[in-house]
């Protein structure tokens, strides 16, 4: 049976109706049109759904979305700031560091959350932080190229 | 350029009034048009009329200049990643004089854009580049035309500035005020020369792509983001294996499912369509709980694969006939022979396929991810006996498909829930497994090779025997074509396509020789198979220069002199020497605990030059190795934009090393077993080798296709270096470290 869930969204607070064991990733795309995530596995495989909970880069793909009340989550339509782009952002489109874009989401979620942990990564704790995130299009060394210099240009 | 004046199409003939009835309305949502952060003084783009095209010969078919200071671009090539929106608005801009941020293009829709057929075979810079390039050309010989009769002055005397026409005394206008939002009706005439490579200024330059920004934003971009009104979601079971049917399954439970608005089962095909994604989902799960199949075996097992291609029965094409090149390569000094296989390899999209259809009274529009929109909608008209016109195929960018994945079938299997669910939007997405077990798998080959040399390292003679599956299955017009078609009741047989040309692309390789040969044996698999990047020129290229590299190390010569020696085309030679210079190959530092290996290849034997060398690493202890760089070198003609070219080189060679070292579609006699990223493991983050990439640009020769250039020599590289590193040569695609003979190894 549907229920209320009270979601905090980029900021904002949203209260849904839903079955309370959908996963995030579902609510997220139709009832906040955010369609940054994205589905790719259902599996915790692939990090296609990447959102960042209190924090973290996490998949959305299968964990219920009741279970994220209290939580603050941030979706990639959310990291804009005022207009301006999030560096990771800004660093993704300079290094022009997509093909077919279906990961970008998660690696660039997963970047995110990295950089705020740890500003200065070393190229390995880049690759394994963004290990979780598969790419078919072979577009890795771009991705780690646009990661170091959103490091680079985000002050420690 | 001809006399400008002597031409005598009046301005009346020429522009003809929009009075055509513009049907329909712009079937993508705002979001989907190309809004570009222009400059301030450019108004905002909101789209041409929609207008079907009627011929491929009239510049209108492939550009459209407003009345607001705009260019749009059309084309029947499909974006699939590899950035070819932004290449063909450099060629257009290039053209025309027109500031590319004024430049939109829209792709592949069967209701306004050209029939080019497939986005496949990296033609689309040579097919609808060339096409656009003439129809710009040609467009701007018009427009001065029009100038100068406005003035009473040459057309040599005009100059364009970013779109306007300036005269000597300074008088100007643009092309959008000459145009006055009227179309463009003459023909393409090829008699117009475009521009020379010397006056470029867009063409050549790194341009960004537009798309880029949507992306990192989130903004709806895929066919899988799309959102309509009242749009439904929908979910398939696919049986378990190819041939299974469905003997019974009770619907009520599932109907009574919440969000449930219909459960559709005609013969073995079974789908629901709910409210939400998420109800579809469930109520596919309940479906596959209750479904009784009908099981029928695969009879071929991966253990009896090698054996079971080698025993094709029949006789091969000749291909390529020699009499006599036994007796010339058991007479050369040096001789070789050898065996090399390659498994079943999987397109496996990150984003499991999706696609969009509403039915109404008289139309299907149908949004697909597909490479050829015509094609898809030919086939789907005759899937559902309509007549073509009565279907309209979008086609929107999809995950990336790199060759023909579940694009196209999802595009069928949406159409069939449509006709059953009409008057609204349907959206069809695949689950992860549907992917993985349904999609069309690049063919499974064999390969013996026989070569033989003088003893200077002169190659004499070449033998190439191939086995391969097609690499053609495509949506050719026929319903059958559609994985969904054999399922119905009744069913549309289902008919592989033929054993193309792709099976023995790059069969031999382009070295000279006093005599060649190439026997093909079509293989009839136990899988489905398609086209996947590459073809057979992946396999092929593999097999050719794991060879060479064998005859190099039997004759005791240098990989790339060796090459270098045996080629006489200099732009083959260029990439090589090239990469000896840019790699510091004569002062490269052999360790016991590295190697390195070198490949090259022209793709197709008519386009792009690409040579390459892969760095491993090895870990004897452990019994493993890591391919740590790859560099390549590529010669692809005129470079429209160097790092556009750079980004598919380097993806085409990250992708490759995946294939070539890691990837085997597994299955057993109930269906396939590579149902996910688990069982179907591809290069990840952490073991992706640094790659790097250099160009050589050509302007005064004509662009080619590249992004299916590093395929083939990629996996011969890794395959040279793990023999350069451990003295053990592996044939036996994928190259895993468990095949690698570590006893030895010194």
């Amino acid at each position: 049976m549907p229920q209320d869930i009270k979601l905090r969204v980029n900021g904002d607070t949203k209260t849904i109706s839903a079955d309370p064991e959908e996963p995030l990733l579902y609510i997220l795309r139709e009832e906040f049109a955010f369609k940054g995530a994205k589905y790719g596995c259902g599996l915790l495989q692939c990090g296609a759904c990447m959102v960042i909970v209190d924090q973290k880069a996490e998949p959305s793909c299968l964990r219920a979305c009741s279970s994220f009340e209290n939580t603050e989550i941030t979706t990639l339509e959310g990291l804009a700031q005022n207009g301006k782009l999030h560096p990771v952002q800004q660093a993704f489109i300079d290094t022009q560091a997509a093909q077919c874009g279906y990961c970008l989401n998660g690696m660039i979620m997963t970047a995110v959350a990295l950089l705020e942990e740890n500003p200065k990564p070393t190229e390995l704790e880049i690759r394994t932080a963004l290990n979780p995130v598969i790419c078919r299009c072979g577009t890795h060394s771009r991705f780690i190229k646009a990661v170091k210099l959103a490091s680079e240009n985000t002050k420690a | 350029m001809e006399d400008l004046q002597n031409m005598n199409s009046s301005r009346r003939s020429f522009l003809k009034s929009t009075g055509h009835l513009l049907i329909g309305f712009n079937l993508l949502p705002l979001t989907f048009c190309q809004t570009k952060g222009a400059p301030s003084e450019i108004p905002p783009y909101t789209g041409v009329p929609l207008r079907p095209t009627i011929d491929n010969k009239l510049i209108d078919s492939w550009i459209r200049l407003d009345a607001e200071g705009h260019l749009t671009v059309l084309s029947g090539k499909q974006e699939l990643g590899q950035g070819i929106k932004i290449a063909l608005i450099q060629i257009a801009a290039e053209e025309l004089d027109i500031h590319p941020d004024r430049c939109h293009i829209i792709n592949s829709d069967t209701g306004q854009t050209p029939n080019e057929g497939f986005t496949a075979g990296s033609n689309s810079v040579e097919g609808s580049g060339s096409a656009i390039r003439q129809a710009a050309a040609e467009a701007k010989y018009h427009l001065l035309k029009m100038a100068a009769q406005k003035w009473n002055v040459s057309p040599e005397s005009l100059r364009v500035e970013d779109g306007v026409v300036v005269t000597n005394s300074g008088e100007k206008v643009s092309y959008w005020e000459l145009l006055e939002g009227k179309f463009i009706e003459e023909r393409i005439s090829g008699d117009i020369k475009p521009k020379k490579p010397e006056d470029y200024r867009y063409v050549g330059k790194p341009l960004h792509r537009d798309d880029i920004r949507k992306l990192v934003t989130g903004e709806s971009h895929f066919v899988h983001d799309l959102k309509m009104p009242g749009m439904v979601h929908a979910r398939v079971l696919h049986p378990p294996s190819y041939d299974a049917t469905l003997e019974s399954i009770d619907l009520n439970q599932v109907e009574a499912l919440p969000g449930v608005l219909k459960v559709i089962r005609n013969g073995s095909f079974l789908a629901v369509v709910a409210e939400r994604e998420y109800q579809a989902v469930k109520a596919r799960e309940m479906l596959k709980e209750l479904a009784v199949w009908d099981k029928s075996p695969i009879t071929t097992l991966p253990d009896q694969l090698v054996d079971n291609v080698l025993n094709t029965s029949g006789n091969p094409d000749e291909v390529e006939v020699s009499p006599g090149i036994a007796e010339l390569i058991s007479k050369s000094a040096i001789r070789h022979q050898a065996d090399y296989f390659r498994p079943y390899h999987m397109h496996a999209s990150m984003g499991p396929s999706c696609a969009v259809a509403l039915w109404e009274p008289n139309l299907l529009t149908v949004w697909s991810a597909t490479q050829g929109v015509y094609p898809v909608r030919d086939s789907i008209a005759d899937l559902l006996t309509l007549d073509k016109e009565k279907v309209r195929c979008v086609g929107v960018p999809g995950s990336g498909c790199y060759g023909h994945n579940g694009a196209d079938d999802v595009s069928g299997e949406v159409a069939i829930i449509a006709k059953e669910f009409p008057g609204k939007h349907v959206r069809l997405q695949w689950m992860r497994e549907d992917e993985n077990k349904w999609e069309p798998y690049g063919t499974t080959m064999a390969f013996r090779l026989s070569g033989g040399l003088d003893s200077d390292g002169k190659l004499l003679g070449w033998d190439s025997i191939v086995w391969s599956d097609s690499h053609s299955t495509r949506p050719n017009g026929s319903g059958g074509s559609f994985i969904a078609a054999r399922t119905l009741d009744p069913p549309v047989e289902f008919r592989k396509g033929g054993w193309s040309g792709g099976s023995h692309r790059n069969g031999i390789p382009e070295y000279s020789f006093e005599a060649k040969q190439l026997h093909l044996f079509n293989y009839d698999g136990p899988l489905r198979t398609s086209s996947l990047r590459g073809l057979g020129a992946y396999a092929n290229t593999f097999a050719m220069e794991a060879f060479m590299d064998e005859l190099a190390h039997k004759a005791g010569k240098d990989p790339i002199d060796f090459r270098i020696k045996n080629l006489e085309d200099p732009r083959a030679r260029a990439v090589l020497e090239e990469l000896a210079q840019k790699t510091n190959w004569k002062n490269r530092s052999k360790s016991a605990n590295n190697g390195f290996g070198v490949a090259y290849a022209r793709y197709k034997n008519a386009t792009s030059y690409f040579a390459v060398l892969a760095e491993v690493e090895i870990d004897k202890a452990a019994k493993s190795y890591k391919l740590k760089k790859l560099t390549g070198v590529i010669d692809s003609g005129l470079t429209i934009n160097p790092d556009g070219l750079k980004n598919q080189t380097e993806g085409g060679m990250i992708q490759s090393a995946s294939w070539t070292m890691l990837e085997e579609v597994q299955f057993d006699e109930d269906g396939i077993t590579s149902v996910d990223w688990n069982t179907y493991p591809i290069l990840r983050m952490k073991y992706v080798p640094e790659v790097e990439v250099h160009i050589i640009d050509r302007p005064e020769t004509k662009p080619m296709g590249a992004g299916e250039a590093a395929m083939g020599p990629v996996a011969a590289a890794i395959a040279n270096a793990v023999f350069n590193a451990t003295g053990s040569r592996v044939r036996n695609l994928p190259i895993k470290p468990e095949k690698i003979d570590w006893e030895s190894v010194n």
